[in-house]
């Protein structure tokens, strides 16, 4: 069984302009102690996804079709206090801008106190020895003084740390990581890349990976899911990915972030795919030899392609 | 931080002096003759002159001011009244204690109203709920203060009898004109508090607290309340201020003896004397309160406490 199992699932929002498909009926599982990323450009909905899992929503969000299985568990039909009971304790998340994500009122002691608090039935002074031992954990000099501190005394890369130390102090089945690099400079990402890997490695975690940077996809995870307008485009093995992409989508993607020559010889296909788009782009030719189901053609072994963009 | 108590302590002379003169210029320039206030208008144009003189009437403005200054800031004295030849700190102390009650029952009542009442509305924006509670607030700050005051006198004095329609000193005689009072600046607190909020919720760290699986009401209640407090709390100490001062309407309409009905009295007199103590005095309350509200907000926000080195 799975860990993760997010079947056709749809996130709208609700708009005076009408619904906003958000996320429109995609599908991926995900292994426990394994990494998938999802990768799209911006408003591809790949954010929208993982807020999806543990419905972090707005006012006007909701899931309009599909489901997902946690560890053998329907959290989609969950209720908020359900939910409450798995988010920061089975799923944790970490997000794109650190410097905002930490509450700037409270020190990092109390917002990491109170995750271990509210899981674990911890007393303050347990939470408190768990927090200084987390902090350690995540390569934070004197983490004493980071404990006193604000979180405006802290630079971008030290409170991504927090947040990471905060994600992972109740020990999570899945980390969801939400671009959470974007925001830092390279040296630092670096770092928090490599950190992570060490700490997914050491306690087992399953990492959801969301990002536009496939360089950083390639160090973090196994598997890749390309997104585009709420949709999978193309999904594979990382290493399938980068050597034989399919989809004109995902070698625009990978053509862009290499800045090659393959973009030029790409090009004129890609054209034509986001020409295409609005009426339907068929992949013809893959589905006459044959499709793993209406949607979607098996190149190889995990390595799937989408037959059309536009469900009718 | 000491040192910037200290500070804000020392910065209070200059705005009273600042306060002080202008007060005194518009008193000096407005028409009305002291002498013949006091001597009554049979007198004779000797005698006004001679009291004038007496009084320092006939000295010019800037020596006018300045031993007026001196005396409020060296001697802390305000003078004596015109009419009844009064101390007027003295009147204004005895008077005290009533508008502050007055002001604190109602500016700690529109607190503990207003503020849920914001909260309430930021959580569910755009819907019946918070346009409800607006609707309301608007209804609170519209209410002219001395047409609520009467219309809460009968029907709560004269047809239930449930509150006696004057008076201040049992609490039984608080609860009408607390509510009169209040009832604006509750609009007021509700508002700000509801846009603040709203502005709060919408935070990266709101998320992320959600994240964490903080039940909705700790996150509202602990993780945004706190950061939406600052902008209320400014609101409130400006509403504390303007109750001092507009209490005038809500003493005269419940006959409680405090400082706006002094005010009133001795502008409809002329006491210049008092009317210049008790403008002075309420100045000064005010300041206080801004000074409170300014140290409060470093206990709030860790980055305030960061500045005030």
């Amino acid at each position: 069984m799975s860990l993760l199992e997010v079947r056709e699932l749809q996130t709208y929002f609700d708009t005076r302009r009408g619904v906003v498909k958000a996320v429109d009926g995609i599908s991926f599982t995900l292994e426990s102690g394994k990494g998938l990323g999802i990768v799209g450009e911006s408003g591809s909905g790949k954010s929208q996804t993982a807020m999806s899992i543990i419905q972090l929503f707005q006012h006007n969000q909701r899931i309009a079709g599909g489901s997902i299985m946690f560890d053998g568990r329907q959290i989609s039909d969950y209720t908020d206090s359900q939910l409450e009971a798995i988010r920061g304790n089975e799923i944790s998340i970490i997000f794109q801008e650190p410097m905002s994500s930490l509450n700037p009122v409270f020190t990092v002691s109390k917002q990491l106190c109170e995750v271990l608090i509210t899981h674990q039935n911890m007393s303050s002074e347990d939470a408190k020895a768990k927090a200084y031992e987390m902090l350690k954990a995540v390569k934070i000099d004197q983490p004493e003084r980071v404990l006193k501190s604000y979180p405006h005394q802290l630079s971008g890369g030290m409170s991504q740390r927090v947040m990471i130390a905060m994600a992972l102090s109740c020990n999570p089945k899945l980390l969801i990581a939400d671009e959470p690099t974007t925001a830092l400079d390279v040296i630092i990402q670096a770092e928090i890349l490599k950190l992570m890997n060490e700490l997914k490695e050491k306690l087992n975690t399953a990492i959801l990976f969301i990002t536009h940077d496939l360089g950083v996809v390639s160090k973090m995870v196994d598997n890749v899911v390309v997104m585009h307008g709420g949709k999978i485009v193309e999904s594979a093995p990382v290493k399938v990915l980068f050597k034989s992409a399919k989809h004109p989508y995902t070698k625009r993607l990978i053509a862009a972030f290499l800045k090659t020559d393959i973009r030029r010889a790409n090009e004129g296909e890609t054209l034509d795919f986001f020409e295409a788009e609005n009426d339907q782009y068929d992949f013809q030719q893959f589905r006459d030899r044959g499709v793993a189901d209406d949607d979607f053609y098996q190149v190889s072994a995990g390595h799937m392609i989408a037959c059309r963009l536009k469900k009718k | 931080m000491y040192r910037y108590i200290i500070k804000r302590v020392l910065w209070l002379f200059p705005i009273l002096l600042g306060v002080t003169f202008i007060v005194f210029t518009i008193l000096y320039l407005s028409p009305g003759d002291a002498a013949s206030l006091i001597l009554g208008e049979q007198a004779t144009q000797e005698s006004l002159e001679a009291l004038r003189n007496q009084l320092g009437l006939n000295d010019p403005f800037l020596v006018q001011f300045f031993r007026y200054a001196g005396d409020v800031f060296l001697r802390f004295d305000l003078g004596r009244s015109y009419i009844n030849n009064r101390e007027v700190l003295g009147e204004i102390l005895q008077r005290l204690p009533n508008t502050i009650l007055l002001a604190s029952l109602s500016i700690t009542f529109a607190a503990l109203a207003g503020i849920p009442l914001g909260v309430i509305a930021a959580k569910k924006p755009n819907t019946a709920v918070d346009n409800g509670v607006m609707a309301l607030a608007l209804f609170g700050v519209s209410m002219p203060t001395f047409w609520q005051s009467l219309i809460l006198i009968i029907i709560f004095s004269l047809t239930l009898g449930w509150f006696p329609s004057g008076g201040f000193s049992n609490p039984n005689q608080w609860v009408l004109p607390v509510i009169a009072l209040s009832t604006a600046s509750i609009g007021n607190i509700a508002r700000i508090t509801r846009s603040s909020m709203i502005d709060v919720l919408d935070q990266d760290y709101i998320r992320t607290a959600r994240s964490k699986g903080l039940s909705k009401k700790k996150v509202v209640n602990s993780h945004a309340l706190r950061n939406a407090l600052i902008p209320v709390v400014t609101v409130i100490g400006l509403q504390f201020g303007a109750l001092m001062g507009g209490a005038v309407l809500t003493e005269s309409v419940f006959s409680i003896n405090g400082l706006g009905v002094l005010m009133v009295n001795s502008i409809r007199t002329r006491d210049i004397m008092v009317v210049q103590g008790s403008v002075l005095f309420v100045a000064f309350m005010f300041s206080i309160v801004n000074l409170i509200v300014d140290i409060l907000y470093s206990f709030i926000d860790p980055r305030i406490r960061a500045q005030y080195k």
